[in-house]
């Protein structure tokens, strides 16, 4: 039952969809299983917040290091559960939309998430050029393209580097920073991406069929693996 | 946390405080709402600072911040889900009660009641939280494990191998618009224009030859000695090219984050530029 139930319903909805593929009437069950797949994906959304409550009811109840932060998940969680479920202040009846303008919901999204989100990511900015002032250096060949290729890059989304090479004639564009960067992006950058989606392609259809298979069976926890 | 901390924390509290009078005292001519409008362009701003700290180091506010975006953004998803998923897609298909309950539109089939599977696989991934039926959630998680390499099976091989595989055979001499019209013509023509004929040749020769060494390099079952050795090199400076060119692209990504943070902070909040 532990083992042998899972190991057949991956097998099976792995090999229908598959099939399907090749069985125009059976063309509709990707949209059906697509839907089935989301719905449990919201219940392990709602499995995410539970541990999140445990986890953090937990921390509070035994007073462990930073507990205090642990107030503050749990209003923010609960305040935004709220106001989301019960479509609190929302314009409208409850056919709108939960994220229309002026609802609480959409308030604390664009005044918490969105500056929090964004501010979070623009921090890797000082952490991406932190860590290339030390790991770049033009020690090889390989080396020295990596950084030549990634300064053109960064220079060519720059208005400095239209001006840097701004004198340069019509018949020699290429040579323009701007216009090079460009072709940095289609021309080599798109090579070297072809081979490694070529390279992921391969590896997760062979993944994928080990799963259908049975043979990866790490999904069904350490003891099975 | 010790005394200097807590003194820090009332120091900022205070200039929140005045930060937010000030700010509902500028937006007062332009709506009604102007205090909580007010209220939450500071929230905003002293939440974006509190992130910031953290290059300074590890501190409070920062603690502070990430709690508060760990919980808002867990409700957040749980609750797209729910009102996307389970009101927009489940409950049509399942209650005509409850469709009206919610004023979605009802959709009856014979085939709905295969809808209760992904509900009952659902409430058993919720038995991962007990000790002793915690096995069970191990269904359904079989059931997205299996969607998900019967959907990427197919789709990889299509669009990841396939077209990939096919797009990377380009005509090397000429194309649209440069037709190939002879070795004379092609000299005559010769110019390092971007959108010559020379820029159009050589992208198709470094797509094709830098997917082909690419591949090369990534073939591990043959020693990369000799012909296969110096086309495995080849492809190692166009991933290195291909690296770079992603480094470069990320950092002008975040770079744009923050500069749109920046200007979030000296025009909606200090209003020092327009």
């Amino acid at each position: 039952m532990r083992q042998l139930v899972p190991l057949t319903i991956t097998f099976c909805v792995g090999t229908l969809l598959i099939v399907s593929v090749f069985i125009p009437p059976l063309g509709d069950l990707e949209r059906t299983f697509t839907l089935w797949f989301d719905i449990i994906a919201v219940f392990a959304f709602f499995l995410g917040g539970g541990n999140l409550l445990r986890v953090h009811i937990n921390k509070l109840r035994r007073r462990k290091t930073d507990w205090g932060f642990s107030i503050v998940t749990l209003a923010g969680f609960s305040t935004m559960l709220a106001a989301g479920l019960f479509k609190i202040g929302n314009p409208g009846d409850i056919a709108t939309a939960v994220d229309a303008p002026g609802s609480m919901f959409y308030t604390i999204f664009d005044s918490v998430v969105v500056p929090l989100g964004s501010t979070m990511y623009s921090l890797l900015a000082f952490f991406v050029a932190s860590a290339s002032y030390r790991a770049f250096r033009a020690k090889n060949r390989e080396a020295t393209l990596l950084l030549v290729a990634a300064f053109i890059i960064l220079l060519g989304r720059t208005p400095f580097g239209l001006m840097l090479t701004e004198w340069v004639p019509d018949s020699f564009s290429l040579l323009q920073i701007p216009n090079l960067a460009i072709w940095i992006m289609n021309s080599p950058n798109l090579a070297g991406q072809r081979a490694i989606m070529i390279g992921i392609g391969l590896g997760v259809i062979s993944m994928s069929l080990r799963l259908i298979l049975g043979i990866e069976r790490s999904y069904l926890g350490g003891d099975n693996a | 946390m010790n005394r200097s901390t807590y003194i820090v924390v009332g120091v900022v509290v205070v200039l929140f405080l005045i930060s937010w009078i000030l700010k509902a005292v500028s937006l007062s001519g332009e709506d009604d709402g102007y205090i909580l409008r007010g209220f939450l362009i500071t929230m905003s701003a002293f939440l974006t600072l509190a992130i910031f700290s953290f290059l300074y180091r590890d501190n409070p506010f920062y603690k502070f911040a990430e709690h508060l975006f760990v919980g808002v953004s867990a409700a957040f998803w749980m609750t797209q889900g729910f009102w996307s998923t389970i009101v927009g897609n489940l409950i049509p298909r399942l209650s005509a009660g409850l469709s009206g309950f919610f004023m979605v539109p009802h959709q009856p089939s014979p085939w709905n009641i295969s809808y209760w599977i992904p509900v009952i696989l659902g409430i058993l991934l919720l038995m991962r939280l007990s000790a002793k039926y915690g096995w069970l959630s191990r269904w359904p998680l079989a059931l997205i494990v299996g969607t998900t390499a019967g959907l990427n099976f197919v789709r990889y091989l299509r669009s990841d191998f396939i077209v990939q595989v096919s797009s990377t055979f380009v005509p090397l001499l000429g194309r649209e618009p440069h037709q190939w019209q002879g070795a004379g013509a092609f000299v005559s023509q010769l110019d390092l224009s971007a959108t010559g004929q020379l820029a159009a040749l050589l992208t198709n020769w470094v797509i094709f030859v830098g997917v082909f060494c690419g591949i090369v390099y990534f073939f591990f079952s043959k020693e990369h000695t000799g012909v296969f050795g110096r086309a495995s090199r080849v492809g190692i400076w166009v991933l290195m090219i291909t690296f770079g060119a992603s480094f470069g692209y990320t950092v002008m990504g975040r770079i744009s984050l923050l500069v749109g943070r920046v200007t979030f902070l000296f025009r909606d909040w200090l209003e020092l530029i327009s």
